[in-house]
C-alpha cells in the first residue's frame, strides 16, 4: 500500500476475484440497464408503433402526394411510374413556358398508359385538389386517347378547350413532383398564381385561418370556464370530511364515466329550441313562444357541451393538489392579520398553481382537438378545425390537405407547450 | 364402425359450420332505408342461399371505402352509394368491376341491360333505386301550405327554421331553383361563377334560419320535434315517418332532385363471390318491387314498376308516393353526376368557407 502511494500511482481497487472494481461495477450497471431497458421495451415498441410512426406518416403525407407520378395496383401492389413523358417535358422547359406540340404529344403518350392502368381518375383527382373541374378533363381525354391523332394540341383542345389553360399547366407542373408544399399553402388559405407566386385565395374561399383562430379562441374560453367552475368544486371536495367528499366525488366521476355521445345528446335535449330549458322558460312566462333562445347548433352549444364534458379534467388535478394543502398555513396567515382575501391570494392560491397548470393544459389540449361534440351541436359557426380535418379525411378524401392541417395544429400545440414551459415551467405541473 | 360414425359426425358438423360461416357484409344508410333493404333483400337472400347478411350503417357509405381499400383492410363486401360517388370511386380504381352478365333478365325475358333505366348500369355499379331530395314540412307547425321550392326560401310567408343537408350537393341546386331558375338550366348556370354566386346569395337570405343535418334519419326527427318547420330530406324517409309513423309530414315535389343509389363492391372485398351473388339477387325484378313496398323509392328496373303495389301496412297505394310518378316530375331535376364528380371538391370547399363565415 505504502509502496504504491510512494510511486505516485493510486493502487487500483479490485474485487475479490482480482478484476478491477470499476469495470466490474460498470458491467453490473450495464446489466441492470439492459434489464430495465427490456422492461420498458414493450412500452417503447407500443409508442413507436401507435404514436411516433403514425405522426411521421402524417407529416410525410402532408408534403408528399404521388397521385400524379405513381400508380399502384391495389390487387397486386405493383407500382408503375406514370406521366413520365410530361415530367420530362417539364424538366426541359422552365415554368411559364407555353405548352407546345411536343408537350401535348408527351401528354398523349402518358394518357395511353393511364388508360391501360385505369388511372386517369387518380391523376385527375390530384390535379382537381388545386384546380376544380379538372377531373373530367383527364377522364374524358383518357377515353379518347386511343383515337387521337397528331397534331395532338388540336386533338386535346377538341376534347376540352381548357387544355391550354396556364393555370392547369402550373398545377400539373407542381404535381409532377411528388414532394410539394402546396398543401400547406392551401391549409393557410394561400395558393400559387400562374407565375408561381404565392397569393391569398379568394375572399369567399378563405376558411382555415379563421377556423384555427376560432379553435384557439374557443379552447381558451372553455379552459377558462372549466377553471371557474372547477376551482370551487375542487376546493369543496378537498376540504369536506372524507365521507361527504367521496360521495360528491362520485357526482364528478359519474359523468366522466358516461359515454361522450350520451352526454352530448343530453345537452341537445336540454338546449334545443323545443328543448327542456326553452320549454321551462316559456312555461314560466319568462320567454314568449316566438322568442325561444337559440342555444344549440351554434357556438353556444359547442361551448356549453364541451365545458361540461371537459370539466372533470380540471376538477381532478385541482383536487389532487388541494387535498394535501395544510389548512394551518391559511390559519396562520389569518392569525397574523391577513384578510381572508389576502390569505387566499397569497397563501392558498399559489399552492394550487401546479394543479391549475395541469388542468388547464389537459383541458386546452383536449379542446383544441375536439371533434365529435362540435360536429353534433356546433351547427355552422360552432365548427372547429378538427371538423374540417375530418371532412377532408372522410368526404373530400384529400388526405394530404388533412395531414397538412393536422400538422399545423400539432405545431401550434407544440409552440404553446414550449411557451407554457418557458413562462410557468413544466416541472410545476402536477397531475395527481 | 364406431370410429367411422364419429368421423362422419365431425365431417357433417364441419360442413355445417362452413356453410354457416358464409356471409356477406352490406353497408347502407341506416334508418328506414336500411330496414327496407333488410326486409326486401337481406332476409330473402339468406332464406334462399343460407348466406348470412351483416347490415352496417354509415352517414354516407362511400366515405369508408377509400380508407378501407387504400389501407388494404376491407371489411365491406357491398356498399350502397350515390351516383357521383360510384363513378368517382370506379375511376380511381377502388371498386371491382361488375359483369352485367350476372344480372338476371326480366320475367318476360328482356335482358337486364335493357330492363334497367338508362344510366343505372355502370362499369362498377348496379343501381337499385331512384330516390330524391325533396322539401318536406310539418303541416302542424307551418302556417299555410308551401307548394313550391321558392316557398322553402320564403321565410316571411312561412316563418320558422329550415333544415338543410350540410353539403353543397343538392343544396346549391335547390337554391337556384328557389330563386326561379328552371330545372333544365340549373347545371348550366352552376358551371359559371355567377351561377354559384347567385346560389350562395340565395342561401344567404335564410342562413340565420338553417339547421344543418348530416344523417338521412335526422330531418324527419327535426320536423317531428318542431325544431324546424321545413327541411330538405330524402323522400322515402318522409314517407315512412308520415305513413308508417303517422307524423303530420308533407312533401313538396316541386324542385325535387332525383338520383340513383347503386350497389358497388370495394376492391379486395373479403367475400367477393357472395357479394356478386347478393347484388344479382337483390336487383332482380321482384326484389326491387318488394323494396318499394317498404319505402317510397322507385325501382331501377322498368319491369319492377308494374309489380309495385301496396305499402307494408297493406292499404297505402305506393305509386303516387314514388318520386318517379308523373305528377311529381313536373318540375324535377335529375342529379348531374358528372358535374358533381368534377366540382364536388371545389364547391364543397367554398360551401365550407361560406358556412364558417
Amino acid at each position: 500500500m505504502t509502496d504504491a502511494t510512494a510511486n505516485g500511482k493510486p493502487q487500483m481497487l479490485t474485487t475479490a476475484d482480482g478484476k478491477p472494481l470499476k469495470e466490474a461495477l460498470k458491467r453490473a450497471q450495464a446489466r441492470a440497464r439492459r434489464k430495465a431497458f427490456l422492461l420498458v421495451l414493450p412500452l417503447l415498441a407500443f409508442i413507436l408503433i401507435t404514436f411516433v410512426t403514425p405522426i411521421a406518416q402524417m407529416l410525410h403525407q402532408s408534403v408528399y402526394n404521388e397521385g400524379f407520378v405513381m400508380h399502384e395496383d391495389i390487387g397486386t401492389r405493383t407500382r408503375t411510374p406514370i406521366m413520365t413523358n410530361i415530367k420530362a417535358w417539364f424538366d426541359g422547359n422552365s415554368a411559364g413556358t407555353e405548352p407546345d406540340e411536343a408537350a401535348f404529344a408527351a401528354l398523349h403518350q402518358d394518357f395511353l398508359l393511364l388508360r391501360e392502368l385505369r388511372a386517369p381518375g387518380q391523376v385527375g383527382t390530384r390535379v382537381n385538389y388545386e384546380r376544380g373541374g379538372s377531373r373530367s378533363m383527364f377522364t374524358k381525354a383518357a377515353r379518347s386517347a386511343e383515337r387521337m391523332e397528331p397534331p395532338y394540341r388540336e386533338a386535346f383542345l377538341d376534347v376540352d378547350e381548357e387544355w391550354t389553360d396556364p393555370e392547369l399547366w402550373r398545377v400539373m407542373r407542381d404535381a409532377s413532383s411528388a414532394y410539394t408544399f402546396n398543401f400547406y399553402l392551401a391549409a393557410l388559405d394561400r395558393t400559387k398564381n400562374v407565375d408561381g407566386e404565392i397569393v391569398s385565395v379568394d375572399q369567399n374561399r378563405q376558411i382555415y385561418i379563421k377556423l384555427f383562430t376560432r379553435t384557439l379562441f374557443l379552447s381558451v374560453l372553455i379552459t377558462f370556464l372549466t377553471f371557474l367552475l372547477a376551482y370551487p368544486i375542487a376546493h369543496l371536495l378537498a376540504t369536506l370530511p372524507l365521507r361527504y367528499s367521496n360521495l360528491l366525488m362520485i357526482f364528478v366521476l359519474l359523468p366522466f364515466w358516461t359515454s361522450l355521445l350520451v352526454r352530448t345528446t343530453s345537452w341537445m335535449v336540454l338546449l334545443q329550441s323545443q328543448g327542456v330549458v326553452n320549454d321551462a322558460l316559456v312555461g314560466m312566462g319568462i320567454l314568449g313562444d316566438e322568442n325561444r333562445l337559440q342555444m344549440m347548433y351554434n357556438q353556444i352549444g359547442t361551448v356549453v357541451a364541451m365545458t361540461h364534458i371537459l370539466l372533470p379534467f380540471m376538477v381532478l388535478p385541482l383536487y389532487s393538489v388541494m387535498r394535501p394543502i395544510n389548512p394551518s398555513y391559511v390559519r396562520a396567515a389569518r392569525s397574523l392579520g391577513a384578510t381572508s382575501w389576502t390569505a387566499f391570494r397569497r397563501i392558498y392560491f399559489p399552492q394550487t398553481v401546479p394543479g391549475i397548470g395541469a388542468g388547464a393544459l389537459l383541458v386546452f389540449i383536449l379542446a383544441v382537438g375536439y371533434y365529435i361534440t362540435p360536429a353534433l351541436v356546433g351547427g355552422a359557426d360552432g365548427q372547429l378545425i378538427s371538423n374540417l380535418i375530418a371532412f377532408h379525411m372522410q368526404n373530400s378524401l384529400n388526405w394530404s390537405l388533412a395531414a397538412a392541417l393536422a400538422a399545423l395544429l400539432l405545431a401550434g400545440i407544440l409552440i404553446l407547450y414550449w411557451l407554457y414551459d418557458r413562462l410557468i415551467g413544466i416541472d410545476n405541473l402536477k397531475l395527481g | 364402425m364406431k370410429l367411422k360414425t364419429v368421423l362422419m359426425a365431425t365431417a357433417l358438423a364441419g360442413a355445417g359450420f362452413a356453410a354457416q360461416a358464409q356471409e356477406v357484409t352490406v353497408m347502407s344508410w341506416g334508418g328506414a332505408y336500411a330496414k327496407s333493404q333488410v326486409e326486401a333483400y337481406h332476409k330473402p337472400f339468406t332464406a334462399e342461399t343460407g348466406i348470412k347478411v351483416n347490415s352496417v350503417d354509415a352517414d354516407n357509405p362511400a366515405t369508408p371505402i377509400k380508407a378501407q381499400v387504400e389501407a388494404g383492410n376491407v371489411s365491406i363486401d357491398v356498399a350502397d352509394v350515390e351516383f357521383s360517388d360510384a363513378v368517382r370511386l370506379c375511376d380511381e380504381g377502388l371498386l371491382e368491376p361488375i359483369d352485367v352478365g350476372i344480372l338476371p333478365a326480366a320475367p318476360d325475358g328482356t335482358p337486364a341491360t335493357e330492363d334497367f333505366i338508362e344510366g343505372a348500369l355502370q362499369d362498377c355499379a348496379v343501381a337499385n333505386i331512384v330516390w330524391s331530395t325533396v322539401v318536406a314540412y310539418n303541416s302542424e307547425n307551418v302556417e299555410g301550405t308551401p307548394a313550391t321550392i321558392a316557398d322553402f326560401f320564403d321565410t316571411e310567408t312561412f316563418p320558422g327554421k329550415r333544415g338543410l343537408r350540410k353539403s353543397a350537393k343538392a343544396t346549391l341546386e335547390m337554391a337556384l331553383m328557389g330563386d326561379g331558375v328552371p330545372a333544365a338550366e340549373v347545371y348550366d348556370m352552376l358551371e359559371t361563377d355567377e351561377g354559384v354566386d347567385r346560389a350562395f346569395a340565395k342561401l344567404d337570405t335564410i342562413k340565420g334560419d338553417i339547421v344543418w343535418w348530416e344523417a338521412g334519419a335526422q330531418p324527419p326527427q327535426l320536423l317531428a320535434d318542431g325544431e324546424v318547420v321545413m327541411s330538405t330530406a330524402y323522400n322515402g324517409r318522409i314517407f315512412n315517418a308520415a305513413v308508417g309513423e303517422n307524423q303530420p309530414l308533407e312533401i313538396v315535389w316541386d324542385g325535387q332532385i332525383l338520383d340513383f343509389d347503386l350497389f358497388v363492391v370495394p376492391k379486395g372485398a373479403p367475400n367477393l363471390e357472395e357479394a356478386m351473388q347478393f347484388i344479382a339477387f337483390s336487383t332482380d325484378t321482384q326484389r326491387l318491387a318488394d323494396q318499394a313496398s317498404w319505402i317510397s323509392y322507385g325501382p331501377a328496373r322498368k319491369s319492377s314498376g308494374d309489380l309495385v303495389g301496396l305499402y307494408s301496412d297493406g292499404k297505402t297505394e305506393m305509386a303516387p308516393h314514388m318520386p318517379t310518378a308523373a305528377k311529381n316530375l313536373e318540375n324535377a331535376l335529375v342529379n348531374n353526376f358528372e358535374f358533381w364528380v368534377d366540382m364536388d371538391a371545389e364547391l364543397n370547399e367554398r360551401f365550407n368557407a361560406w358556412l364558417a363565415q
